[in-house]
């Protein structure tokens, strides 16, 4: 096993390798989260700094558990959407954060490639956790634990996600991610859904939903924004729901053993039914499960080397 | 059923021959030689000395029901269009309440269905209300039905919103027709721009409101990789512009009015408001470039964009009467006059009323073959008529025509193998 | 000191020794169950459960533990290869046997207990080493211990078993 980094930006800059190690330590973590006492003193000492630029309860909440599971001291900051813009560039906010010496950095920003500029910037750990509609690494690798526990593999799985492909970022991490991997990618949309160069992301591009209901072990749904429908990539809820949505219908079409996946929060009756969502097929609850034992896994991995093994 | 002695035209398969027809179960069964047909029982129609047709398919229509029968519903406009040979129709989606969702789709294909005298296929509005703004329930409305997406009447004004229409109609496999018109250069004109429109006072619509239109609805159309058909081009720098696109793959396609075809602004100068249309008719130049169209392919379709008024509304000053003319019974004739007067092949002027709209729009029909669905025009090549207003079975009289003297008329028409209009 | 030895014949000796001296605790009746130290224990510790289940004819519980993420050199050294932790017992209110092969610095033996006491409240932990090889940096001694050994700091040295079943020592050097 190899890792090398102290930061965590993208799955476009992992290779197969790393991100089965990140696996391999979560399912560790993941044992550590079944016991009585659910901590280690790993990182005792350090300082995790959570900065939420966007509004987020499960992911923050995720990243905090995990920092406070290894013994990290955390701080959380969310800051609303439209104050921050106020006054200091978001570079000034960092370097005061910086100022305060932060062993780690988990950051949520509304536009793409922030975490990207402070992991080139900060000396101290950058974890991605979502920048605008480019990559949220962490949701990606979560998935594919949450995959790989389920299926014992992950080359060679059918593997679609439907939706909002086009504004996803947790869509672009998965398919960066799963097609690592050896994964098979389908993506399920309307054109208005899908980026203009989806014809280059070597993935199987599908505008019917049912054929490939049959035919995936996973159906991964994503959210869909009603931002969206103002911006006339879809009517209404109702036809989306009836193209696009999984229903009891489609649930019963399903191949054995093939799961439901969903990176939430959930809109019932859209683009999944609670039928769907609640079923035995829904591996929903252990995606956030698997989700601690992942951010745990990648604290450990970018926080435990020193700087002069960099 | 046997359809005996006729010349078959069938621009499907380039067939010009003497035929006898069998149909059965609403199908054409057999075509055989004259004389020579084996079974087809029941009636048998003489067809010698005419002209055997697929029936016509007219791509854009407006029937005004639900909301406006008191100008034409589908009762009349299809008994109309039977009249002239047409046997499928697309109705555009300017009803009351619009066509922008599947509940009116399925009422306008129930009552066309209790009607029975043509096949109508809805076109469902692009944008609800057809307002550019939020986009209809395509998907649904497919399933209930539709057979293309039209804003028609109106253009789609933001072009993002375009952009995402092409791109959600292609996803369902529905073609796109687009009315071509800036709005902002268009504004309060009823006639086209030019030498005429001043000496006569009329405001006017210049010949770059369609132009810039289709030069952007096409370049978006480029960039989203879908196709467009453009409807009712009426000026040859629209013309050109789409002629320009046609090698490429992507397939852009364009329809022409027989109005435009057969008439110019100067039939403006007693400002008669029958002939006031969207878009104007244009100088001759214009009509002379669409003709050349047709010869050389630019033009895929000819369609009526048949829009009754009442005469009330068509009574008003030119300035404010609505705009558009009615069209099914003239279709086939016009088409005639064209081909006498300008040496046209018949099969290629056929072929955008039948094998051409047929496959933009993805449906079938259009052709007279084996298998095919009975739907098929008696014309007479040699009728001398003239077209008056007790002829005219739409509920509106708003032809341009009235008082021309056609060659070639319509004689009996049949849907499905089923008579649905005989001439009197 | 002496040097340390790798013939199996002398460790097998060693391993029945200390299994000796764990005879009358196992015997005794009182509740007492054995955890491993990934990786080097756990070879001994099995060794001296099937030897101890033997004598005694009484069942020995025997758990691994991974003490990885307990270890105080995490920012010092690069390691990132965790394991499992596998405990099937509850540590609580009984005895438990700590077994590791070798003992240097004392630091392991710190992890590891701080990890069970995470698990549970023991009655008493005892700790076994196979090898003791002097340099202490902890206050903490082993209560039974199978041979104190010499080697020189470059070099280390860590027990495997054969194809015929026995256990052998290996020394390495000298790359730490």
């Amino acid at each position: 096993m190899e890792w090398s980094r102290k930061d965590l930006v993208s799955i476009a800059e992992l290779s197969a390798e790393e991100i089965l190690t990140v696996l391999d330590v979560s399912a560790t973590f993941k044992e550590i989260n079944r016991r009585e006492i659910k901590k280690v003193p790993t990182l005792r000492g350090k300082t995790v700094v959570l900065l939420f630029y966007e509004p987020s309860t499960r992911t923050r909440l995720s990243f905090e558990l995990a920092a406070k599971r290894l013994s990290a001291d955390t701080v959380a900051l969310s800051v609303s959407g439209s104050s921050f813009l106020k006054g200091e560039t978001i570079m000034d906010a960092a370097m005061n954060v910086m100022a305060m010496i932060p062993d780690c950095i988990v950051i949520r920003y509304p536009y793409a490639g922030l975490p990207a500029r402070l992991a080139r910037e900060l000396s101290c750990s950058v974890i991605n956790a979502g920048d605008g509609a480019h990559e949220h690494p962490t949701q990606a690798l979560l998935d594919l634990c949450s995959m790989r526990e389920r299926f014992g593999r992950l080359a060679g799985l059918h593997v679609a996600m439907v939706g909002d492909i086009a504004h996803s970022r947790v869509a672009r991490s998965n398919v960066y991610a799963l097609k690592k991997v050896g994964a098979r990618v389908s993506v399920v949309a309307p054109k208005t859904l899908l980026p203009q160069d989806i014809s280059t992301w070597g993935v199987e591009v599908w505008h019917e939903f049912d054929p490939v209901v049959k035919d995936a072990d996973v159906l991964m749904m994503l959210r869909v924004q009603k931002e969206r429908m103002d911006e006339q990539c879809f009517p209404d809820e109702r036809e989306y729901a009836h193209f696009y949505g999984l229903d009891r219908r489609r649930v019963d079409m399903m191949k054995p053993g093939a799961v439901i996946m969903h990176p939430g929060p959930v809109n019932r009756g859209v683009e999944i039914t609670h039928e769907a969502a609640d079923g035995s097929r829904s591996i929903i609850l252990n995606q956030v499960e698997n989700g601690v034992a992942v951010r745990m896994a990648l604290l450990y991995l970018c926080l435990g080397g020193s700087a002069d093994d960099r | 059923m046997i359809v005996k002695g006729g010349r078959l035209i069938d621009p499907a398969s380039g067939r010009d021959a003497l035929a006898d027809i069998v149909i059965a179960g609403g199908r054409i069964e057999g075509i055989f030689p004259p004389g020579k047909a084996k079974g087809g029982g029941g009636e048998t129609i003489d067809a010698t000395g005419l002209w055997v047709l697929p029936g016509l398919i007219d791509m854009h229509a407006h029937l005004r029901e639900p909301g406006q029968e008191y100008k034409e519903d589908i009762a009349s406009g299809s008994a109309a269009a039977a009249a002239g040979g047409i046997t499928t129709v697309v109705c555009m989606a300017n009803t009351d309440p619009v066509n922008d969702n599947p509940t009116v789709t399925r009422s306008i294909i129930d009552r066309a269905r209790a009607v029975g005298l043509a096949r109508v296929l809805p076109a469902g509005a692009i944008t609800m209300g057809l307002e550019g703004r939020r986009l209809a329930e395509m998907g649904l409305m497919k399933r209930s039905g539709i057979v293309a997406v039209s804003d028609d009447g109106r253009p789609v004004e933001d072009a993002s919103v375009l952009r995402r229409a092409l791109e959600y109609a292609s996803t369902f496999g529905l073609p796109v027709i687009l009315h071509s018109e800036d709005k902002s250069l268009a504004g309060k004109g009823v006639m086209n721009e030019g030498p005429l429109s001043a000496r006569l006072g009329l405001p006017g619509i210049p010949a770059a409101a369609e132009e810039a239109m289709v030069c952007r609805d096409l370049a978006v159309a480029r960039y989203a990789k879908t196709p467009v058909h453009i409807t009712h081009v009426s000026t040859g720098g629209a013309l050109a512009a789409i002629g320009a696109c046609k090698e490429t793959s992507l397939g852009m396609t364009c329809d022409v009015t027989p109005h435009h075809l057969l008439l110019t602004e100067e039939a403006l100068s007693a400002y008669d408001t029958v002939f006031k249309v969207n878009p104007p008719l244009r100088t001759e130049k214009d009509r002379l470039a669409l003709i050349e169209g047709i010869r050389n392919g630019t033009v895929d379709c000819i369609a009526t964009d048949h829009a009754p008024h009442a005469a009330d509304e068509k009574a008003l000053d030119f300035d404010l009467a609505p705009f558009g003319v009615i069209g099914f019974q003239t279709l086939l004739p016009a088409i005639m006059k064209i081909h006498l007067e300008h040496d046209i092949p018949f099969m290629r002027l056929l072929a955008c009323v039948t094998t051409n709209p047929a496959r933009i729009l993805g449906i079938e029909g259009g052709v007279l073959f084996e298998g095919a669905r009975a739907d098929l025009v008696l014309f007479d090549p040699k009728a001398v008529w003239t077209l008056t207003e007790d002829r005219v079975l739409s509920k509106s009289k708003n032809s341009p025509f009235l008082g021309w003297q056609f060659t070639g008329k319509v004689v009996r028409t049949l849907l499905e193998g089923r008579t649905v209009h005989v001439a009197d | 000191m002496k040097q340390a030895p790798t013939d199996p014949a002398i460790i097998q000796g060693l391993v029945e020794r200390i299994a000796e001296e764990l005879s009358p605790m196992v015997s005794s009746g009182a509740p007492i169950a054995f955890v491993a130290i990934r990786k080097g224990g756990e070879i001994l510790a099995g060794r001296l459960v099937e030897l101890l289940e033997e004598r005694t004819n009484i069942r020995v519980p025997l758990g691994v533990l991974d003490i990885t993420l307990y270890r105080d050199d995490i920012t010092r050294r690069r390691i990132y290869e965790v394991k499992a932790t596998d405990i099937p017992f509850d540590v609580s209110s009984q005895d438990i046997v700590l077994v590791d092969d070798v003992i240097q610095t004392g630091r392991s033996a710190r992890a590891a207990i701080d990890h069970i006491m995470d698990l549970g409240r023991p009655r008493r932990i005892y700790l076994v080493v196979l090898f003791d090889r002097g340099g202490r940096e902890l206050p903490i001694q082993p209560d039974i211990t199978g041979m104190k050994v010499d080697l020189p700091e470059d070099r280390t040295i860590k027990i495997e078993v054969d194809d015929r079943g026995a256990i052998s020592g290996l020394i390495m050097g000298g790359v730490k």
